[in-house]
């Protein structure tokens, strides 16, 4: 560790003190990738913060059979809101504008990103869009009650406000193609002398093959929400069964794009978990290349299995049977990447602080939601339990378990270095176990709901199934409490926590070699590569 | 490698065909959609298609080519320092694509007063097919001639800026990339002329 | 840093017009072919020729003939990422 060097109070020092601009503006017009990172960042957090307000409603709703708080038709909106929310404002934009943007360039030794104005301009679109989302739920018709994916013919045809919604979608995806293109060209154009592709950081190879995806698949998320707005408006008919259309058209381009989107969602997460392990493991990464290798071959073959979820829709058996076998070869890298993560664990010298916690809940809960996977990606078993709970569940531990629990391992990991001080380490602890027992509680008590065949998106259910209910919303309420007290206990610590200095875990990236917090241009002279990123021993950490 | 301060113009070029890529699977969507839909109703697809004005395709056609070789030579002379030349050659381009919207609208009267449109009742009452075949080409043609429009509006700007010398031989990848665009609104129809005007 | 390398390529103005005249041909042809070769197939004709012409488009007017590997990979890998998107609902519109 480096020796305590001057601590700069809090909001305080390196890219805070950047002149020029005063007040709000310093933020919203800012080309920084930090303060751009930061800016993505609470922005996506107040997202992710009222979805889960709604989702913990849901859970409410679903406490006890019948009307407990709320009607069918708001139901039907609460949970297309919480799904919009989660998905297009929270988890894929997420990781690449917050974490990507505030570390990326840093890991690279870069000054900032290839083309800074345009970063701001995909949040603002960011923004833009999500405005026009917001409006979608107090205007025309009320809030779209379709279900995230707003599959047709329905989607056509309910006189709520879909087109609005599916407009400010179509934005937020143009901000996420330039946030891709964006780092693509960062990455391949602004590494630092001496930073190989072989030296680079697996966060940013994760971020690398994130972006792939965002470039390639989000445009046909843009054509299908603009035919969605095209057959509401113009009457093209091209889904509309009696004029020739094939709703299950809709469901493929829907898909090209969604189900790729979940690797948009957990890649960068997988590149945390990448990171903080051999962090607090104080060991160097075990199979670097096979890690690296397989973010690229997760998006890759994660994009060619978007029919698994068309099984019982009709689609041809030959078609199911190709889905059903590409479905299965996904799951070769994703099982290399845990294999080599615990590899990593194996004999080195762990310390158990919290974002090492959130890691390991990471490896369990990904696991899980992975082999759930399996048996939805089976065609056989995939009828049983298709549009049940279990596939609810199975969702949850993939992306919440998974993704958003390397969010929170993240935001415990690099926000210190960006505030220059750092939050208290026991309730962060209490408030992981909390969140990790009340997410197990939650979500697995949906899986057995859904086997048991409880589906998903009704509003009732048979009396048969309303103690597991009532447990899956008591654990919905420890999650929620773990998950205020690790907020309080991170931004409390972040404002008027202990100082940090430059390296407080150890770690051997870039981002931890220069002052805390960040100055504006990162780098005093540009830095040359010498050793890999997880070379300890070369880093001079012992 | 470099900390990005100067003015990276081949990182700006690399930028512009990852965009130029997105576009490609923007289109890619609709020949999805057009692939799909030809393979199950070919005969109805085939009579809708040789109802189609095969003039008008083939006119326009000829005039997005040329505007694309006119792009081509402002960058070319844009090299050679030839900055009249770059004006003109400009100038050509955004008339060019100007007479492509012109020919499209003069086309797409005539279709809709014959009553070829989404939801029109000439389409409601024919074969299911005859209505997705019009309905993409409405899309697909509708998306590319505000890909013109774009484009036209692009090389406009980059006019302006060649005009006040702001970009100039040593300095023109703004231009290079302006044209890029134009080149994939070329391609693009380069596609949808033989798919929507020739299939017989 | 001066411009890059491979934008220093001066294509001729009399290059880029014989590529134009090619298109020109090409153009002719595809329409000859559809007026009078009916058959199957022919959709496959009108498309390779559309191809031909691409590649035209793409190598000298946009110049990716003298652009590194880099770009030349990549276009490649995008067109194929659109190839197996079609490609791959095809096993379903295909076989339903």
């Amino acid at each position: 560790m480096n020796s305590a060097e001057k601590v700069h109070p809090p909001g305080n020092g390196g890219f805070w003190n950047d002149t020029g601009k005063t007040g709000i503006t310093a933020w919203i017009f800012s080309t920084d990738h930090k303060r751009i990172g930061l800016l993505y960042f609470y922005s996506v957090l107040t997202f992710f913060l009222i979805a889960v307000v709604l989702g913990v409603l849901l859970r409410i709703e679903l406490m006890a059979p019948g009307r407990t708080i709320m009607g069918p038709q708001t139901y039907n909106a609460v949970f297309t809101v919480h799904g919009v929310l989660m998905v297009f404002l929270f988890i894929i934009p997420g990781f690449q504008g917050s974490f990507g943007n505030l570390v990326m360039p840093i890991q690279i030794g870069a000054r900032d990103v290839a083309f800074p104005r345009l970063n701001l301009f995909s949040w603002w679109l960011y923004m833009a869009g999500a405005a026009v989302i917001i409006t979608s739920l107090f205007t025309g018709g009320g809030p779209p009650d379709t279900g995230w994916t707003f599959y047709v013919p329905f989607s056509e045809r309910t006189g709520t406000n879909v087109s609005l919604a599916v407009f400010g979608v179509f934005i937020v995806g143009f901000s996420s193609i330039i946030t891709g293109l964006n780092f693509v060209t960062t990455i391949h154009r602004l590494r630092a002398e001496g930073m190989t592709w072989g030296k680079l950081p697996l966060f940013v190879w994760s971020l690398y093959a994130t972006a792939w995806v965002q470039i390639l698949a989000t445009p046909i998320l843009g054509i299908t929400l603009a035919l969605i707005i095209a057959e509401r408006f113009l009457g093209t008919g091209l889904f509309d069964p009696a004029r020739g259309g094939d709703p299950l058209m809709y469901q493929h381009l829907f898909w090209i794009y969604s189900h790729p989107a979940v690797y948009i969602m957990i890649l960068p997460g997988m590149g945390v978990i990448s990171e903080i392990i051999p962090a607090f493991a104080r060991k160097p990464i075990f199979g670097y290349k096979m890690i690296a290798f397989s973010s690229i071959a997760i998006a890759a073959a994660g994009s060619l299995v978007w029919g698994h979820h068309m099984f019982t829709s009709g689609m041809s058996d030959t078609a199911i049977l190709v889905f059903s076998f590409l479905t299965f070869v996904v799951a070769i890298p994703s099982a290399i990447k845990v294999f080599n993560w615990v590899s990593t664990l194996y004999r080195g010298s762990i310390s158990l602080e919290a974002p090492m916690l959130f890691a390991l809940a990471f490896i369990l809960l990904f696991s899980i939601g992975g082999l759930t996977g399996l048996i939805l990606g089976a065609a056989a078993t995939d009828i049983h339990v298709h549009d049940t709970q279990f596939v609810v569940g199975h969702f949850h531990y993939v992306i919440f378990g998974g993704a958003v629990f390397a969010f929170f391992g993240a935001m415990h990991y690099w926000l210190p270095k960006f505030y220059g001080r750092r939050y208290a380490e026991k309730p962060a602890v209490v408030a992981w176990v909390l969140m990790f027992v009340g997410f197990n509680i939650t979500y697995f008590t949906m899986m057995v709901l859904g086997m048991k065949g409880m589906p998903r998106r009704y509003y009732d259910y048979l009396p048969e199934f309303a103690p597991l209910n009532l447990v899956s919303t008591i654990g919905s309420w420890i999650l929620v409490s773990g998950l205020i007290l690790m907020l309080v206990n991170l931004f409390r610590g972040l404002f008027k926590g202990e100082p940090i200095d430059r390296n407080p875990w150890g770690a051997a990236t870039l981002e931890w070699t220069i002052p805390t917090p960040p100055p504006t241009e990162n780098f005093e002279e540009e830095p040359v590569v010498t050793h890999g990123p997880y070379d300890f021993k070369k880093a001079g950490i012992t | 490698m470099s900390g990005g301060l100067h003015k990276d113009n081949a990182g700006a070029k690399l930028g512009m065909w990852l965009f130029l890529f997105t576009e490609l699977l923007l289109f890619g969507g609709l020949f999805l959609l057009y692939a799909a839909y030809l393979a199950r109703y070919p005969r109805e697809f085939g009579a809708a298609g040789r109802e189609m004005h095969l003039g008008f395709g083939t006119l326009n056609t000829v005039i997005l080519i040329t505007s694309s070789l006119l792009v081509a030579m402002a960058v070319t002379a844009i090299q050679r320092g030839a900055r009249r030349m770059v004006l003109l050659l400009l100038g050509g381009t955004v008339l060019c694509a100007a007479t492509f919207l012109f020919n499209k609208y003069l086309e797409w009267s005539a279709e809709i007063g014959n009553g070829i449109y989404p939801g029109s009742s000439r389409l409601t009452a024919g074969p299911p097919g005859e209505s997705v075949f019009y309905s993409l080409y409405y899309l697909t043609v509708g998306l590319h001639g505000l890909h013109v429009l774009i484009g036209a509006t692009l090389l406009t700007f980059v006019a302006v800026r060649v005009q006040r010398g702001t970009i100039h031989a040593g300095d023109y990848v703004l231009l290079e990339n302006g044209a890029l665009y134009w080149h994939l609104v070329d391609l693009i129809w380069i596609f949808i002329f033989p798919l929507y005007y020739l299939i017989l | 840093m001066t411009t890059g390398t491979s934008e220093q390529h001066i294509v001729s103005y009399g290059k880029l017009t014989a590529i134009w005249l090619a298109l020109l041909a090409l153009t002719a042809l595809t329409v000859w072919v559809a007026r009078h070769n009916v058959g199957i197939g022919h959709v496959w004709g009108s498309l390779a020729i559309a191809v031909i012409k691409g590649g035209l488009v793409i190598a000298f007017f946009m110049h990716m003939k003298y652009e590194g590997r880099l770009l030349r990979w990549l276009l490649f890998f995008a067109l194929s990422v659109l190839a197996i998107f079609i490609g791959l609902t095809f096993f379903d519109v295909l076989y339903r």
